[in-house]
């Protein structure tokens, strides 16, 4: 293939075949939840089935990016370059390793409804939407689409209040957080007179809008929006209430795969769309970075519940995250892209462990519960230590990496007090990431019984197996996940430029 | 027509919106806000559109079908809400706290 014509029906079709195929996946899944909905059988075949939708999207996303499929002319609505490629790749990862984990989950806490899989499969094509939208309106529709999808996720345990608050609290705050979103398009609408990230780019420049009042309050108005989404300080306030009271592999695709989806759509309108007003957002970005790093941090030291303990850690790591974004260079999308990866892969094996070592929705699992985890089940345990470290940002493990690239693209952009703050940030994190390393292996068992119902088996067992690997996998040999993430990142920042002849409306 | 009095009034409704939310407790009157502030935004888009083009009045149904989706979904989890704890008042609903 190669050069894709998005002007016949087939070239756009191709262009789109990942989301059109996951689309398509998840209405035949709910016709066939609607058929067959009883019992445990019938769900474990609903989430083999939506199993295979993933993997083969991931394969089509995969051999997609391999033949580097480009469109002839400008693309108009949805990007075709590496960035693209690269997020839906972390998205596909994030939502398998999810549906792995749900297997057992589901089953011992009787969550039996089959649409649960089928809004997993819808907010990750949400997902693939916002990371390669060019233009406002897909990003926005797939922000929604996802959205929607992980509202009902969080409350789909109908039996337990502490879900349905979640759900609530996070639904609410999500609607809010649209409504800031919606604002910003307008007024962005308003002053460049589109919604296409490449007009804008380009009407932003021709026409000198880096100071234009309504464009930089639409731009300030967008970044509201997304703060919300990727759980921001200030706009943290719901996260650990919402992580805690969902279901623990929900909490994990909220935490990995929804806070990506956030990130890639704001890389990609910040890097595409408003690179001529970088001076404005840039600073904005920094201090939301540095309070984020800091805050996130602070906060859960004091926490002693595992899962509030790793949705305050999600906080930091979104600092870590923005401060990639603060940098405003090509370097720093890279170094989102690979971090983003590292980043879901350590999380989801966290809260795998989570969901293996607690009971009823888990909220009662205290960091001490795990004391001497190591002596009773030691694979687990160091599987745990493993995530741990690399969430620490251990050298040798995928954390470290993903650290010291978000520092080098900072020390690019010559913001040395943000590379400060990154590093002190990941001091304080050890305060509360080592606590739970110490208490597994130096610690002795509580009782003779402790642990017993701690089990490690089937699929999560494999969640855990096969994301401890990768992050030491990538920990020592980065390299070529690294090219990966780069070329996505260039492709990014080095987007064509809009031709000269574009009609909108604002020269009229 | 009146771009600038149409803008100066869904600014307003906006921050009326804005402001509901922030400061209501009622879950109802809380997503009602919500719609308020999108509604603010239709209004927005539509004024805007008389002079940029159709763009902005196909933004408008496009938010008018994501409000109509996030009314069904909100409301199923309001009342699954209601169904556990009787109240509606987010005063009360704070099992996830500390």
């Amino acid at each position: 293939m190669g050069h894709l014509d998005l002007s016949t029906a087939s070239g756009m079709t191709l262009a789109l075949l990942p989301e059109v195929m996951l689309s398509a996946w998840a209405f035949a899944l709910t016709l066939y939840a609607g058929v067959r909905h009883r019992d445990a059988v019938d769900q474990r075949r609903a989430g083999l089935i939506a199993l295979a939708g993933l993997v083969a999207t991931l394969i089509v996303v995969i051999w997609m990016w391999a033949a580097d499929v480009r469109s002839v002319g400008l693309p108009f609505m949805m990007a075709l370059d590496a960035f693209r490629w690269a997020t839906s790749v972390v998205f596909l990862l994030g939502a398998i390793l999810t549906v792995l984990l749900s297997f057992s989950y589901v089953d011992r806490e009787r969550l039996w409804a089959p649409e649960y899989y089928v809004l997993l499969l819808l907010a990750t094509v949400g997902m693939m939407f916002m990371g390669s939208g060019l233009d406002l309106i897909v990003i926005f529709l797939g922000l929604e689409l996802m959205s929607v999808a992980v509202y009902v996720l969080a409350g789909i345990n109908r039996r337990s209040p502490f879900a349905a608050e979640a759900a609530l609290k996070y639904f609410l705050l999500g609607a809010f957080a649209s409504g800031f979103f919606l604002y910003g398009i307008a007024l962005i609408y308003g002053a460049t007179g589109t919604t296409n990230l490449t007009l804008i780019d380009y009407q932003l420049r021709s026409l000198g809008l880096g100071t234009n009042l309504m464009l930089l309050i639409g731009a300030a108005m967008l970044l509201v929006g997304f703060g919300f989404k990727i759980a921001a300080v200030p706009f943290h306030m719901w996260a650990p209430d919402v992580y805690d009271g969902a279901p623990t592999p929900v909490t994990a695709f909220m935490a990995a795969a929804v806070k990506a989806a956030g990130f890639a759509a704001l890389v990609r309108v910040l890097l595409h769309a408003l690179s001529g007003a970088l001076p404005a957002w840039q600073n904005i970005v920094w201090w939301l970075a540095v309070l984020t790093i800091l805050v996130g941090n602070l906060i859960a030291i004091a926490q002693r519940q595992m899962k509030r303990m790793l949705a305050y850690s999600s906080i930091a790591h979104a600092g870590y995250l923005l401060a990639a974004v603060a940098s405003g260079n090509a370097l720093g999308a890279g170094a989102f892209l690979f971090y983003a990866l590292a980043y879901t892969l350590m999380t989801i094996g966290a809260f795998a462990v989570v969901a293996m070592a607690g009971h009823n929705g888990e909220r009662d699992l205290l960091i001490d519960d795990l004391t001497g985890l190591a002596r009773r089940r030691p694979w687990l345990a160091i599987g745990t230590a493993i995530f741990m470290l690399s969430l620490l940002g251990f050298p040798g493990t995928a954390g470290f990496m993903g650290k010291w690239f978000i520092l080098q693209s900072i020390l690019q952009a010559r913001e040395h007090a943000l590379a400060v703050v990154l590093v002190a940030g990941s001091v304080l994190s050890a305060g509360y990431y080592l606590p739970v390393v110490m208490v597994m292996f130096m610690k002795p068992p509580v009782s003779e019984t402790a642990h017993e119902q701690v089990a490690a088996r089937g699929a999560g067992r494999l969640v855990v197996a096969v994301t401890a690997i990768c992050v030491l996998l990538f920990g020592v040999w980065p390299n070529p996940a690294l090219d990966l993430a780069r070329s996505g990142g260039h492709d990014l920042a080095s987007s064509p430029q809009a031709p000269v002849s574009s009609t909108s409306g604002a020269e009229r | 027509m009146l771009l600038g009095p149409a803008l100066a009034v869904s600014a307003i409704l906006f921050s009326i919106g804005v402001a509901g939310v922030l400061l209501r407790r009622n879950a109802i009157i809380i997503f009602m806000c919500v719609e308020l502030m999108l509604n603010a935004v239709n209004l927005t888009f539509i004024a805007l559109a008389q002079q940029l083009g159709p763009e902005g009045q196909v933004f408008v149904f496009f938010v008018m079908a994501v409000a109509a989706a996030e009314a069904a979904v909100g409301l199923a989890i309001i009342i699954a809400i209601y169904r556990h704890r009787q109240t509606l008042d987010l005063q009360y609903i704070n099992l996830l706290r500390g």
